[in-house]
């Protein structure tokens, strides 16, 4: 058939790409673990882990699950929704702040 | 849509805009099966985020102290206790399980069934060995006393998140596995060089079938990243 002809030739890269992002998927975990392994603290060991962690979900996404070579129409409409997610985290972090100042308030000073 | 058509439409935004106003498929060059295992995707990316959000809420709304995580999943290896073992190793098989399947994809689209095959079973075998692991870090820690309820290490509220979290990331784990060995019987017998119509659907089979396959895989890879960031690590 047409359409699977024009996949087949279409749709491969060259196995460099995939094993050059296996590798450093290998080397960003091992960095992750050894931010455990060194026993960081505070500020430090937080954007570290969520610097590993962004650039290990990015590289995932864009070359293993291809998202790199698709067309913008797929792309935005799978990535824009994130945003909302990123509101309900603000939303929570400002209500758990509020329920541990509650909580603090009530067990230690009384109703 | 053949590739050869989707290389003189425009690129970029410009190409986004077309698509979205073309008033046919809006999702061009992109196989029906695969917008829909995206569109599943991204539910399913919503439902984690309520997880590690209400993680993130419950952890940070506690008096009591959070257990440390790297001393109650380390591992004894000897007499020294190594932090956050089982969980790297863990960390690692599943990567190298991402890895296999996304040489599987490519191997399928070049028509090569039994590098393909070969690589599924690689997966499918990797991922058995992360369910395993997992299982024997569920006994471990249940014979030390964690429950949903209750923890010797501190604050209560770590057991029930920890189970619901890596449950049912496990149970997306064990779905995967099941299927990846379908697939690779599937790819071994040559279904879908012959075009051999499928079990469920009376469409004849083709390799686009393990990429779709491989975008729910990936993605099981991809919620791990954030679950060792946030819940092992953090």
């Amino acid at each position: 058939m047409d359409e699977t002809q024009n996949k087949a030739q279409g749709s491969t890269h060259k196995i460099g790409i995939y094993l050059w992002i296996w590798g450093l998927l290998f080397v960003l975990s091992f960095c992750s673990y050894m931010v455990d392994w060194f026993a960081f603290q505070g500020l430090l060991r937080w954007s570290l882990i969520v610097i590993f962690m962004l650039l290990k979900a990015g590289l995932i996404m864009a070359f293993f699950m291809h998202l790199f070579w698709e067309r913008y129409a797929l792309v935005n409409v799978l990535l824009w929704p994130m945003t909302a997610i990123a509101c309900f985290i603000v939303l929570m972090a400002a209500e758990a702040q509020y329920t541990v100042f509650t909580r603090a308030f009530y067990f230690f000073v009384g109703g | 849509m053949s590739d050869h058509t989707l290389d003189k439409l425009p690129g970029g935004y410009k190409g986004m805009a077309a698509d979205m106003s073309s008033d046919q498929t809006a999702f061009k060059g992109v196989q029906w099966g695969k917008t829909m295992m995206w569109i599943f995707l991204l539910s399913d990316t919503f439902i984690f985020s309520c997880f590690l959000i209400s993680y993130m809420k419950g952890r940070a709304s506690t008096v009591v102290d959070w257990p440390n995580t790297s001393e109650v999943f380390s591992l004894h290896v000897g007499d020294v206790p190594v932090p956050l073992l089982l969980i790297a190793i863990m960390t690692f098989v599943l990567i190298t399980s991402s890895g296999t399947m996304a040489l599987a994809v490519k191997y399928g689209y070049e028509r090569n069934r039994k590098m393909c095959a070969w690589l599924i079973l690689a997966t499918a075998i990797g991922g058995l060995t992360f369910v395993g692991m997992q299982a024997f870090e569920w006994s471990k820690l249940i014979h030390e006393g964690v429950r949903p309820w209750e923890n010797p290490f501190g604050a209560k509220q770590f057991g029930s998140f920890f189970f619901m979290i890596t449950g049912f990331h496990g149970t997306h784990v064990s779905i995967g596995v099941i299927f990846l060995f379908i697939f690779a019987r599937k790819t071994f017998r040559g279904d879908f060089d012959t075009g051999k119509r499928g079990f469920f659907t009376t469409m004849k089979s083709d390799y686009v079938a393990i990429e779709i396959l491989g975008l729910y895989w990936h993605f099981v890879d991809l919620v791990w990243v954030f679950i060792f960031a946030f819940f092992y690590l953090w």
